[in-house]
């Protein structure tokens, strides 16, 4: 049984611009997958901007937009996956993109730990309950209060500032159903 | 004061009052402490107007956007010190997150060239 929490649908088969890119999670340290991270974000929005031709600046300038837009989100998602990505598991990390009229949909799939399940969903209600807006003030106030904290800013930035719509889907594995399996998707709108 | 990596690159000149970024900031939270230190530096300087120049900062993680709020946060207490932000507009991130700044201190000023 999977719970979704958001905004959240399936990818589809009819799909038909889409980019998938897989990642073995343990096979370098996390620093060097931090570089990784870049690389493929940077990758996903050299490669998108390529479907938004057209040499006037109008269409040279939304250009850069959606690439900029999609090098932050690819950015946070893969470096959200790979911080809290359940290394015991070895199940992969992939991140997809796929192009719709009005919007991109990115699907980032990893594994989580099943004790930090709990927590991470309370998160995401509070994310889903509360103004966006105020709640990314709060945290900043609460970051400055407990500097030893991530940022929890990477969500709340692609809401506020690039007008994204969230969703989350949890699923335990097939051959390992203590392992949940957590599919985000981030649709921003283009 | 500076710091000088391949991927970024961070210079504080007290004579001015200038904290210059460029490059890109794709760093771990803890990554951020180095630039921090410069930051708060600059800040307690106290000098009537400082500088932020961002213009040539491609790209910052919300691990860099945490960092640079709470440097705001922390000119709060220093009303005496009126400060800039430069931005560039070659760079679309910067008009749709820095304004978060100013939200921070409402004094701030906020630049695109």
């Amino acid at each position: 049984m999977a719970d979704i929490f958001g905004d959240f649908v399936e990818k589809d088969k009819k799909d038909k611009e889409f980019l998938e890119i897989g990642f073995s999670p343990t096979s370098i340290p996390l620093q060097q997958r931090w570089r990784n991270n870049g690389l493929s974000a940077d990758f996903l929005s050299d490669y998108l901007s390529s479907f938004f031709p057209g040499d006037d600046s109008a269409s040279a300038e939304r250009r850069e937009e959606i690439k900029s837009a999609v090098s932050y989100i690819a950015n946070e998602l893969l470096e959200n996956a790979m911080k809290f990505n359940y290394a015991p598991s070895e199940y992969p990390i992939s991140v997809g993109m796929h192009l719709d009229q009005d919007k991109v949909r990115f699907y980032v799939t990893n594994s989580i730990d099943p004790d930090a399940v709990a927590a991470f969903q309370n998160l995401i209600k509070r994310l889903l309950a509360e103004d966006a807006n105020e709640l990314y003030m709060q945290t900043l106030i609460k970051n400055e209060e407990d500097k030893n904290s991530g940022s929890r800013l990477g969500y709340l930035t692609m809401i506020n500032d690039y007008g994204a719509r969230l969703g989350w889907k949890f699923e335990p594995y097939h051959d390992d159903p203590k392992v949940m399996k957590l599919t985000t998707l981030v649709q921003l709108p283009i | 004061m500076e710091i000088n990596q391949d991927q970024y690159q961070v210079r504080y000149e007290p004579d001015t009052a200038t904290v210059t970024c460029s490059g890109s900031f794709r760093l771990t939270g803890d990554g951020y402490a180095a630039i921090t230190e410069i930051l708060n530096a600059a800040a307690d300087a106290k000098p009537p107007t400082l500088i932020l120049d961002l213009t040539k900062l491609q790209f910052l993680n919300s691990s860099g956007i945490n960092t640079l709020c709470r440097f705001a946060i922390h000119l709060r207490k220093h009303d005496t010190t009126q400060v800039t932000v430069k931005g560039s507009t070659a760079f679309p991130w910067q008009r749709k997150s820095l304004v978060n700044l100013q939200r921070l201190l409402p004094g701030l000023r906020l630049e695109f060239d």
